[in-house]
């Protein structure tokens, strides 16, 4: 019965695709408002069936239906229900289904949002919208269909992948990575509807502002997510490995990063129209390029993708997307002149192209050695791997110079500045970094790229405090009010701004945390007897005993510590190792590591193996500077990122105050 | 923006990409680390030495010689050819047992055992649940009795 409903479902929806990007092309091209009616409808029946779709997944899996061929892949009776309802998401099918879900839901929102709109571009973008759904439900529906009926139908299932089901986070990464994926076709299908229209000005890259700084804000935190689970559930202390499924999300990440910054310069400059056309487009196929690269099976071997349809069909669409934007693009290739050109060397426009083609060689770099791989493999059938030193050689110097860009660019003012008033914006900065880095000496600190990163820190963090200085005592200028009321006012009123600074602070909070845990991070391995105490660093671990027990869909072997901090109790650290049942029988053993979080560091104890009599165990034992913060720096981008795209409320007159201040 | 500032603009540029593209190229040349089967491992013979390899294999049964005191793990990596020795330091991995695939990261020493920094019991990346590789119960069994008479 759920079988026959959820294809039918998703059958609905690639119908209901189909028609969207008819009508909504036709629309545009015809500047038909019934047309464009026709289309918002068609949106609103896809996400209708793809809710439906969706939910009759989610009712066969919590219903431990194994007639239906997902649930008999990712289902067992003994999974908790949690972990059955995020199991969604923890194979193939199911994620591709999620997939079109997330999309369908954008485009309805897109449909909400814009309802009043009489924009040229709005029956395009929906028409592309249609486009990419086709693809999604169409193989949603044809070769990912997780409804397939299983017949005989099996008693009980394996339940998903132990790794999928061993931290609560898995609820959370999956969910925002894909939130940003997703959402990064909105703004792709408004540059397509302005190359379509003709409309190349600043309009699409107005109306697209949230539609960006949305998706990029939940790709940032799902790859944050991503680090944290790796870092709660692999077990060897580390939060980034340059993975290639870690690369996948990264990639986007940077081009649409590099995004949300030149489109100012078009906003502000008319400049890079061609640039930030060619960015969206690349970042949606890097976002495509990512869900291929995680879904095919091309990591596991070149020619094993081959095998299914997946892969192909993906390389295709990437492939056709390709194409179609480069086609357009030269077609409009006359009215993409930019009127604007740079004034003054020293501008923020110009900080904000040097960034660009940073950003743009560090996806180049990062892309390589993800692909790198895959291409000597197709070529000579050599296995090999690109290991982290390469990245790291090349991602702290750009990361670096982008830090100190970050410090650079917001104070600059548009056009063209005098030397005198660079003096006066940048003295305090430099001497903050300065400052910074000679005390980090003084310290003790030798090691040249913390150096350089505590320098840059507090250089970018002064100049945002400048930055804040200065609106205030505009804002009190204005409205002769308090100070920290003058704050409130401008987080509310200039949000996109400030907003935008809150997440620069959580980024240079993320990258000190790198630096501090890249580098001081140290770790230990001891086989411990019972009563035995260990001392690493200022810890003192005391092996106390193990003991196991039995849970419906696991059986848990779990260590108790105590720990001393110094002299100061801490309390028990308990790492475990948890044994899945698949099919009824004990099986792969996942270590759980447990981490003591301090305010300046973690106390991360993984369980490498014990004695079946419980008379000794081996530990291993890291501690990792910083790490808290990393975790911490997620969530101040997070907030800014919702401060900025919070619907701006502002008054004609400071409307046009800021817009001077702006200007300046 | 007149020609000159252009053609410093252009020059910049050209230093930019030129100076990421050896970086690159010289990074990347660096640090490709070769998966070889044992067999493959054998036959580069003394040209293997040093270099960082990953070694991918099955753990020879009855060749696991683990001292925990020392922390010093010795095992063999077979496949149907061929046997590499390897020495690790650190405790095994939880699944890994005799006749389990494994991968080693590490470099080929100049006494002919290869040097393990880095331990993997293979996981297959599609997320896929796994068969098979099954673990004795019988490990931690005792362990869930003797809790259960207390």
């Amino acid at each position: 019965m759920i079988n026959l409903i959820g294809t039918v479902a998703i059958t609905a929806a690639w119908l209901g695709a189909a028609s969207l990007a008819v009508l909504g092309l036709t629309a545009g091209f015809r500047r038909s408002e019934p047309l464009l009616r026709g289309a918002k409808y068609a949106a609103g029946f896809v996400f209708a069936s793809m809710v439906a779709a969706v939910g009759a997944m989610e009712y066969a899996l919590l219903t431990h239906d194994f007639s239906v061929e997902y649930v008999a892949q990712v289902g067992s009776l003994e999974t908790p229900p949690y972990y059955t309802a995020i199991s969604l998401w923890s194979s193939l099918e199911g994620s591709i289904l999620f997939w079109g879900f997330i999309l369908a839901s954008y485009t309805a929102v897109v449909v909400w949002v814009q309802r009043r709109s009489h924009s040229r571009l709005l029956p395009f973008a929906l028409g592309t919208l249609g486009v990419v759904g086709m693809f999604f439900y169409g193989l949603v529906a044809t070769v990912a269909n997780p409804f397939g009926v299983v017949s005989p139908v099996p008693a009980n299932g394996p339940g998903p992948n132990p790794l999928l089901q061993n931290h609560p986070l898995m609820g959370l990464h999956p969910p925002l990575l894909y939130l940003g994926y997703v959402g990064l076709a909105v703004p792709f299908a408004f540059a397509i509807a302005a190359l379509l229209s003709g409309k190349v000005d600043e309009e699409w890259i107005r109306t697209i502002r949230r539609w960006t700084i949305t998706p990029w804000a939940f790709l940032s935190l799902g790859i944050v997510a991503g680090a944290w689970w790796s870092y709660e559930v692999l077990g060897w202390g580390g939060y980034w490995a340059w993975d290639p499924v870690e690369n996948a999300s990264f990639l986007p990440w940077l081009t649409a990063t590099a995004f949300l910054h030149s489109v100012m310069v078009q906003e502000r400059r008319g400049m890079l129209k061609t640039w930030n056309l060619t960015l969206i487009i690349g970042t949606f196929l890097l976002s495509l390029f990512g869900t291929f690269l995680t879904r095919s099976g091309v990591l596991d071997s070149v020619h094993a993708f081959t095998e299914g349809f997946i892969g192909p069909l993906f390389l295709g669409f990437i492939v056709f997307i390709t194409l179609i934007s480069l086609t357009l693009i030269a077609w409009r290739a006359d009215r993409l002149h930019s009127p604007g050109t740079l004034d003054g060397v020293v501008s923020r426009e110009s900080s904000f192209i040097l960034n660009n083609l940073l950003f743009a060689a560090f996806t180049f770099t990062v892309l390589l050695g993800t692909t790198f791989p895959l291409i000597i493999e197709a070529i000579n059938g050599d296995r090999i791997s690109v290991g982290p030193p390469y990245f790291n050689m090349v991602s702290v110097p750009l990361g670096l110079l982008l830090l100190f860009l970050m410090g650079v660019g917001p104070a600059l003012p548009w056009r063209r500045t005098s030397g005198e008033k660079l003096r006066r914006t940048f003295l305090p900065p430099v001497l903050a970094g300065v400052a910074a880095a000679g005390l980090a000496f003084v310290l003790g600190i030798r090691a040249v790229y913390p150096l350089i990163t505590f320098a840059f820190a507090a250089f970018v963090m002064t100049t945002i405090v400048e930055e804040f200085a200065k609106g205030i005592g505009a804002r009190r200028r204005i409205s002769n009010v308090g100070p920290l009321r003058a704050l409130g006012q401008l987080l509310v009123r200039n949000n996109r701004r400030y907003g935008g600074y809150i997440v620069h602070v959580g980024i240079v909070v993320i990258v000190v945390a790198l630096s501090i845990s890249g580098t001081w991070r140290f770790e230990r391995e001891a086989t411990l007897n019972r009563g035995q105490e260990m001392v690493i660093g200022h810890y003192t671990l005391r092996f106390d005993s193990v003991s196991a027990w039995r849970e419906p869909h696991r059986d848990v072997v779990a260590a108790t510590f105590s720990a001393r901090r110094g002299d100061t109790d801490v309390g028990t650290v308990v790492p475990s190792t948890n044994f899945y049942r698949q099919d009824a029988r004990a099986s792969e053993p996942i270590a759980t590591p447990a981490v003591r979080s301090f305010i300046d560091e973690d106390l991360y104890l993984t369980l490498m193996s014990f004695d079946p009599s419980g008379a000794h165990a081996t530990v291993r034992v890291i501690v990792n500077p910083g790490v808290p913060w990393l975790w911490i720096g997620g969530m101040i981008i997070g907030l800014g990122a919702i401060l900025s795209v919070a619907p701006q409320r502002r008054s004609a007159l400071v409307r046009m105050v800021t817009a001077r201040s702006e200007g300046s | 923006m007149n020609r000159s500032k252009k053609m410093w603009a252009g020059i910049g540029a050209v230093a930019i990409v030129g100076a990421v593209g050896m970086l690159l190229a010289g990074g990347l040349k660096e640090n490709v680390v070769y998966f070889l089967t044992p067999s493959e491992l054998v036959a580069q013979g003394t040209s293997a030495v040093d270099r960082p390899l990953r070694l991918g294999g099955q753990v020879k049964p009855g060749s696991v010689n683990w001292d925990a005191e020392a922390m010093d793990l010795r095992f063999v990596v077979q496949d149907s050819v061929s046997e590499v020795h390897v020495a690790s330091t650190g405790a095994p991995p939880a699944m890994f047992r005799d006749g389990i695939g494994v991968v080693v990261e590490g470099s080929m020493g100049p006494n002919g055992t290869f040097e393990s920094t880095n331990l993997m019991v293979k996981h297959s990346n599609e997320y896929r649940p796994p068969h098979g590789d099954s673990v004795p119960e019988a490990m931690y069994e005792s362990l869930i009795s003797s809790d259960n008479q207390e």
